[in-house]
This record gives C-alpha cells, sequence and structure tokens, in this order.
C-alpha cells in the first residue's frame, strides 16, 4: 500500500495531460507516415526533416509578420508541394525495386534536408510564439492554454484526414488502391499520382505538426531526428499501415514516457519506449492494436 | 484454321509475346473481337489465357506485338487510362476491394469526372436491377459477401465504367451450378446491350453458348478458331485443346 | 578459383597493400591520418557488408557495436595501467560480442524492414544509456585516455608514431578484410548467401536459418568492434557522438557507394565519402572568397555528398565495384 502512496498522484495527472497533448502531434506524425508506407510501402526516414522543416516555415513566416494560423496553413502547403517533388524524383524511379532502397533514399534526403536547415537557419533555435497565451489553474501549475489548443487541432486535422479517407471520393481511391494497386489501376484510378499525392498529403500533415509543436520546445535542425525515431515505434507497434493503431500507439507510447519522465531523465524515457516496440516484435509483431493478423 | 478478319475490330492483338520475367508465356497471340461480340478464349490451365487478357488490359507489356482498341495502337497504354477508354477487366479471382463496402467497391468506377448525377444514378439503377443482392448488401465490406456474391460485384464493378469491352477471366470458377447460369443470362444481358465480352473460360458449354465465336489456345499460341455454333461439345476439337 | 584470375588478384592485392604500407612515408601528416581514418571506417564498413551483402539484412545498428568497441577498449586503457594494447583489444571485443549477442537474439527473428528499424532503435537506447550514465561513461564528454605501445609488455615494448600506428592498423584491417573473406568463401559463407538469394527456401532446405543470422551478427558485431577499438587507439578518446544513429547511416551509405556484397566495395566506399567531405569541406569556403559570396563558405558538405549518394541509389545501385563483385568473390 506503500507504494501507492509514493507515486507523485499530483505529477501524474499533469503527465497525463501532457502525454495526451505530445500523443496528439506524435499521432498526426505518424498518420502521415503510416499512410505512406500502408499505400506504397515506402519507409519515409525524411519524415521528421519534413517535421523540421515545416516548423522552420512556421518561423518564417511569423517573422516576416504573418499570423500564427498563416504560418500553419503555408506551412502545410509548402511542404506537401515540396513532399510530392521528393516523392517524383527520388521514389518513383524506385518502384518496382527492393522496399529497403526506399530507406536509404529517404535517408539520404534527410542528411541534405537537415543539413539545408542547418546551413540556411543556422545552429541556434528559434522560437515559435504560442498564438493563445493564458493559463489556467490545473492543480498547484498554471498549465498553458495553448496546450489543450495544439492537442485540439491535432484530433481535429486527423479527424479531418479519417472523414477524408472514409468518405471522400479521392479518400476512397486512395483505400482502394492502398488494397489493391492492380485492381485500382485497373479501374480507372491513376495509381502513380494517388501515390504522389498520398506523400504530399503525410508531409503536410509532419509539417503542420512542426509548426503546432513549435512553441512547445525550440525550433533546431535536429529537431526531426527524436520524431522519427518516435514516429517509427509508434508506426509499427499500432501496426503498419494501420491509420487508426498508429493513433492509438501515439498516444500509448507518450503516456508511457510522460510517466516514465516523473522518474527518469525525459531523454530516458525513450528506453521504454523501445522495450515496448521490442516486445510487440517479438509477440504481435502486426501491431499491438490491431485486432487479428491479417 | 481462321476465318476471315473482321472489317473493323473493336480490339485486335497481333502477334504479341509477353515474358514474366524469363518465362515466355505469349508467343505470338493474334486474335480479334469485335464491336458488341461475345468471344471465348477456351484452353487448359497455364497455356497464357489470363496473360493474354492482361497483356490487352495494359497490367502487363507485351515485349513485341500490337495491342489495337478501334485500330489505335494501345500496346504501351497503361491500365488506368485503358480503363477510361472503355476496356474493363474482371480478373480470376475477383478482386474485389474487401475493405471497401460494395457502394465504394462500385464508385471506384462510377466515380468520373464526366458521369454526372443523373447517370450516376441510372447506372446505380441499372446494376442493381442486375444484381439485387448487391443492392441489399450494399453497405457491406467487400470481404463479408460469398464468393458468388463477389464475383457479381466485380463485374457489376467493371459495368460501373461502361466499358465497350469487358475481359471476363474464369467467371464461373468456384461456383454453384445455379450461379453459373445465372452468369450465362449476364452475359447474355451484357451482349444485347452491345458490350463486347473477351471471355476467358474452362467451361465450354457455358461459352459455346453464350459466344459468337471461340479460341482455342495452347502452349501460349491460338491454335483454332471457329464460329461457336460450328463446335459441338464432343468435338475432338474440345478433346484436343481441353481434354485433360 | 582458376590460377590466372588468383594470381592477378593476389598480385593487385599485393601492389595494394605495398601502397598503403609507403603512403605514410611520403604523405603530410594530415592525409597520413586520413588514410589511416579511411581504413578504420573501411573495417566497419566491411564488418556490415557481412550482414548487408552477404546474408541481406540491412542493419542500422553497426555504431553500437563501434561504440562498445570504444568504449571497451577505453575501459581497458583506463583501468589497467601501463595501458596495454593487448587488453584493450580484448576488452573491446568483448564489449562489442556482448553487445551483438543482444541485438542479435532480438532482431534475427525479423525480417527485412523491421530488421532495419529494430537495429536503429536499439542503437539509439545504447547511444541514450552511454550519454545519459556518466559516472561510467563520462556522458557527453565521453572518455579521453594514452595511447597503449604496440608490443608485449615485460618482452619488447615501442611507442606509436603516426606511422607504425597506420602499419598497425593496415595490419589489422588487411587481416580482417581476408578473415572476412574466407568466411565469406567457406560454407558457411554460402548458406549465408542462400539466406540473403531466398530465405524461405534455405529453411525449407533444413538450415536452422536463425543460428546463421546470430551467428553473422556476431561476427559483424565483433569485426565492427575491432574497428571501434582502433579508432580508441588511434584518437585516443571514446565519445558517445559515435552511437548515434547516424553513424550507422553513413556506415549504410559507405556500403552502399562502394558496392555491396564485395568487401572490398566498403572500403572505397568509406574512401569515396571520406574524400568527398575533405573535398566539398575545401571547395566551398574557396568559391565563397573567389567569388565573393560569404554566404556559401559554410555550405554542409552533406548536402552534396547526400545528393551524390541519392542518385548512386537511384542510377547505379551495385555501387563503384559492384561490376566486380562476382570476380572478387571467387
Amino acid at each position: 500500500m506503500s507504494l501507492l502512496g509514493d507515486i507523485p498522484w499530483d505529477l501524474v495527472v499533469i503527465q497525463s495531460i501532457n502525454g495526451i497533448v505530445t500523443g496528439m502531434i506524435l499521432a498526426l506524425v505518424a498518420s502521415g507516415l503510416t499512410l505512406i508506407f500502408g499505400i506504397m510501402e515506402v519507409v519515409n526516414f525524411a519524415h521528421g526533416e519534413l517535421f523540421m522543416l515545416g516548423a522552420y516555415i512556421g518561423v518564417v513566416v511569423l517573422t516576416a509578420g504573418g499570423s500564427f494560423w498563416l504560418a500553419l496553413l503555408s506551412a502545410t502547403f509548402v511542404i506537401a508541394l515540396l513532399g510530392a517533388a521528393l516523392q517524383i524524383v527520388t521514389l518513383r524511379p524506385l518502384l518496382g525495386r527492393d522496399p529497403l532502397t526506399t530507406i536509404l533514399v529517404t535517408f539520404g534526403v534527410s542528411l541534405v534536408l537537415q543539413n539545408y536547415a542547418l546551413w540556411q537557419f543556422g545552429p541556434v533555435a528559434r522560437k515559435i510564439r504560442e498564438p493563445i497565451s493564458g493559463h489556467f489553474a490545473l492543480l498547484y501549475l498554471q498549465y498553458p492554454w495553448y496546450r489543450l489548443v495544439i492537442a485540439a487541432l491535432s484530433a481535429a486535422l486527423i479527424g479531418a484526414l479519417y472523414l477524408f479517407l472514409r468518405y471522400g471520393r479521392y479518400g476512397v481511391w486512395i483505400r482502394a488502391t492502398t488494397q489493391d494497386r492492380v485492381m485500382a489501376e485497373a479501374m480507372g484510378i491513376p495509381v502513380t499520382s494517388v501515390h504522389t499525392a498520398v506523400f504530399a498529403i503525410g508531409a503536410g500533415l509532419a509539417a503542420a505538426s512542426g509548426v503546432l509543436f513549435g512553441p512547445l520546445v525550440g525550433v533546431n535542425h535536429t529537431m526531426g531526428l527524436d520524431w522519427v525515431l518516435k514516429a517509427f515505434i509508434v508506426v509499427v507497434v499500432g501496426g503498419m499501415g494501420n491509420l487508426g493503431g498508429s493513433i492509438a500507439a501515439s498516444i500509448f507510447i507518450s503516456l508511457l514516457e510522460a510517466y516514465a519522465s516523473i522518474w527518469v531523465s525525459p531523454s530516458q524515457a525513450i528506453i521504454f519506449s523501445s522495450l515496448v516496440l521490442i516486445l510487440t516484435l517479438l509477440f504481435r509483431p502486426t501491431g499491438l492494436f490491431v485486432p487479428t493478423p491479417k | 484454321m481462321t476465318a476471315q478478319p473482321l472489317a473493323a475490330p473493336l480490339i485486335s492483338v497481333e502477334q504479341i509475346h509477353t515474358f514474366y520475367g524469363k518465362s515466355h508465356i505469349l508467343h505470338g497471340v493474334s486474335l480479334q473481337v469485335g464491336t458488341g461480340e461475345v468471344v471465348g478464349l477456351l484452353g487448359r490451365n497455364g497455356v497464357g489465357k489470363s496473360t493474354t487478357l492482361k497483356s490487352i488490359m495494359g497490367l502487363v507489356t507485351p515485349r513485341s506485338g500490337r495491342v489495337l482498341l478501334q485500330g489505335q495502337a494501345i500496346t504501351n497504354t497503361p491500365a488506368h487510362k485503358l480503363a477510361r477508354r472503355g476496356i474493363a477487366y474482371v480478373p480470376e479471382d475477383r478482386r474485389i476491394f474487401r475493405l471497401l463496402t460494395v457502394m465504394e467497391n462500385l464508385r471506384t468506377g462510377l466515380d468520373r469526372p464526366e458521369v454526372g448525377e443523373a447517370r450516376r444514378k441510372e447506372l446505380l439503377d441499372k446494376v442493381f436491377s442486375y444484381f439485387p443482392r448487391l443492392a441489399e448488401r450494399r453497405g457491406q465490406a467487400g470481404g463479408t459477401l460469398s464468393g458468388g456474391e463477389q464475383q457479381m460485384l466485380a463485374i457489376a464493378r467493371a459495368m460501373m465504367l461502361e466499358p465497350k469491352i469487358i475481359l471476363l477471366d474464369e467467371p464461373t470458377e468456384g461456383l454453384m451450378p445455379r450461379l453459373v447460369g445465372q452468369i450465362g443470362e449476364i452475359i447474355n444481358a451484357l451482349h444485347h446491350e452491345g458490350v463486347a465480352i473477351l471471355l476467358v473460360e474452362q467451361n465450354v458449354p457455358l461459352t459455346l453458348q453464350a459466344s459468337q465465336r471461340v479460341y482455342f489456345m495452347e502452349k501460349g499460341m491460338i491454335r483454332h478458331e471457329a464460329p461457336a455454333a460450328e463446335v459441338k461439345i464432343d468435338d475432338p476439337v474440345v478433346r484436343q485443346y481441353l481434354g485433360v | 578459383m582458376s590460377s590466372t584470375h588468383g594470381k592477378i588478384y593476389w598480385t593487385a592485392f599485393l601492389v595494394i597493400i605495398a601502397l598503403l604500407t609507403v603512403a605514410p612515408l611520403v604523405l603530410p601528416e594530415f592525409w597520413r591520418r586520413f588514410l589511416t581514418e579511411i581504413l578504420i571506417w573501411g573495417l566497419l564498413a566491411m564488418s556490415s557488408d557481412l550482414l548487408i551483402g552477404y546474408t541481406g539484412m540491412v542493419s542500422f545498428g553497426h555504431s553500437a557495436f563501434f561504440g562498445l568497441g570504444m568504449y571497451g577498449a577505453a575501459a581497458a586503457l583506463l583501468a589497467v595501467k601501463p595501458p596495454s594494447l593487448g587488453l584493450a583489444i580484448l576488452y573491446g571485443l568483448a564489449g562489442s560480442a556482448g553487445v551483438a549477442l543482444f541485438v542479435a537474439y532480438f532482431s534475427t527473428r525479423l525480417r527485412d524492414i523491421y530488421f532495419s528499424i529494430t537495429t536503429l532503435i536499439f542503437a539509439q537506447i545504447f547511444y541514450v544509456v552511454i550519454f545519459t550514465w556518466t559516472e561510467v561513461t563520462g556522458g557527453e564528454n565521453g572518455l579521453s585516455f594514452s595511447r597503449p605501445v604496440l608490443g608485449l609488455a615485460g618482452i619488447y615494448t615501442v611507442p606509436f608514431t603516426t606511422t607504425t600506428l597506420h602499419w598497425f592498423i593496415l595490419f589489422v584491417v588487411a587481416l580482417s578484410y581476408l578473415l572476412l573473406r574466407r568466411i565469406t568463401q567457406s560454407p558457411f559463407g554460402m548458406v549465408l548467401q542462400s539466406i540473403r538469394e531466398n530465405e524461405a527456401r534455405t529453411r525449407a532446405i533444413g538450415y536452422p536459418v536463425e543460428r546463421y543470422k546470430m551467428i553473422a551478427v556476431m561476427l559483424s558485431g565483433l569485426f565492427a568492434g575491432l574497428a571501434g577499438v582502433l579508432y580508441a587507439v588511434q584518437n585516443r578518446f571514446a565519445a558517445p557522438d559515435f552511437v548515434y544513429f547516424l553513424v550507422s547511416g553513413e556506415v549504410v551509405i559507405y556500403n552502399v557507394m562502394g558496392g555491396i556484397g564485395t568487401l572490398l566495395g566498403p572500403i572505397v566506399g568509406a574512401a569515396f565519402f571520406l574524400g568527398l567531405r575533405e573535398f566539398f569541406s575545401r571547395v566551398f569556403p574557396y568559391l565563397a572568397a573567389a567569388f565573393n559570396l560569404p554566404q556559401i563558405a559554410e555550405f554542409p558538405y552533406l548536402i552534396p555528398v547526400g545528393v551524390i549518394f541519392i542518385a548512386m541509389v537511384i542510377f547505379l545501385p551495385q555501387g563503384l565495384l559492384g561490376f566486380m563483385r562476382r570476380w572478387l568473390n571467387e
């Protein structure tokens, strides 16, 4: 019983909310990654860099006097275009080759993008100011409203993605192509263009996450690295290609790390999520949140 | 062996050689399908009937030879463009989108920019009148349908493209006899609407009844062609190319 | 191996060794060290080729083996006075073997992409542990120590000079190459290649595929650890940066650029990459000064090198030595 008394419940409450907030952003990043993998079996190593460049575009727009919302829109749009261009130039030529070549190529792209950001913006971290200031009292803390707003926005974006895929005309195209590329083509769906569009959507989502996450930490050319690892863990644990699974896994992993941070340093918290990954791969390799292996 | 070539065939396949990797599957296949004609392609397993259909559909590209649609070369045209130009494909294992609903499966063919609201409703009504079972199950996921219903859905989905020709690969495989009869009726109905059909089958009686002409294929080549009416089920030709 | 093939091969081998032996005598200090570094990274890349090129397993975890070799050597050189070369090698290999066993056990059940991602995550776990366990590993700052002497304590020792160190490292790398070559051409190596070609069929024939994979990972880890030991001896420090997964990524780049499945390709790939690095690091400041464009002085070398790498994956996937792959393996 004394063990239960040792648990700092107030920290648990705070970390629960923190975990959900980061979890929603991670879900947004991971959904793009899992969408891309599901439809074209590409493990997009450069996804973290798209996130990072999105945040930087946010910085640029804000510095030029634009509003936060303009920053969010521009970053999403510009990086979506960049994503489309990258897919056409570097991934289309690899169609039909060993899927591991896509990891190599996207790794190369990530190196280029990371170093470009370093050169363009320098090593000093930039700040994105929160669009909504103000706090509310959470236990003994003043908890910023902004954090709840980003969680809500991320959820909204994911919800929009879900609705688009479920009911939109092009959503049906994307789902059909993901399930059976050959028959989708035989039904008149321009599969090559769908691949590019999905990559662009994934990139745009990553960029949006970057801008949303910006105010929480400094914007810096290495910010993509941590996220790409976490996103990979989430996508595998959630079941590759499974959108609902990766959202559930994002929340799960983020909560796990948030609670772990009560006792260990945040950089060590990743060991816990890695453990979950290992256990998942050993015992339920198709994903923890997938009902039955297909 | 051959009858006179058709004057203005809808589909003309000329001496195509198709490979899967290093395997030489089609050794110079030539055939024709006229507008609105039902043509049968008979032969044992593995002679290249499906590969012929895939070569026409652009899912696999012949290394040499030509495929023509209404006189225009389509040998290298990708499948999605051909689907828009009037060739529909119903593959051997049906391959409906299992995780999409019946309605969504149909929409993959129906959602074309040139199809207005009114025409969409017309097409759906028509297909549901052909396949009332599908209407009942329109909200169900494709994977939950029975084998026969999936076959109906695969054909219905192809009809959504308003095709000039449907490439039908072994539609009666694994179906109960009652359903086999239904397939025959559907082929007749489509024929009356002016849709051409290239029917690959192992079910000889159905093929002879439904088609105007039949080709016999063996080892990647067309060996014999005849009007369906002139071929009897116990014909030596049939035994030669289809007998075990 | 036909006898003319053998003659050409061994003649070429001896010529190259001779050149590499003479090189430190004529090269300026900087390039001497550069050449030695190429050998060390080449050894690391070669070790990963055993997995990538011969068994078909792309590992992003080699930075962990390298790092543990490095830290293992550091531990020996700090713990025992006077610092002993032999002990450093022993500790380093033990460290990397331990990590390799751990990684091997968990990841050999996994296929393809899952294997690669898992090795990546493992490398990061080790990075985090090393980075945060400051009491033992020196954390962010790493460990520094003095270089051991060459020879057996009590019998004959001589301190290393840059040149003799280079010869020592050349000796170790050349020996490793010959050993790895022997391994890949042995029946064991043939099974590995068969796993690469068609794992299911190899399993169906009756080979215990997991066990072979585990041994391959361990061997690969040992040679990678050896590279780590050499690095520690040459540079006299160990730092967590080398355990970061980006290092593993670069190693894979060396492999792909040079040509996988050739053993020599990765060394050539390392030389190519590091050479490009030096080239671009000098070219941009030069152009900036020449054309008065100060902003490109700091243009990162990884941008053009990254682009070259991407282009090579798309257009030259067999790598620089790919065309020699058959010949080198006979």
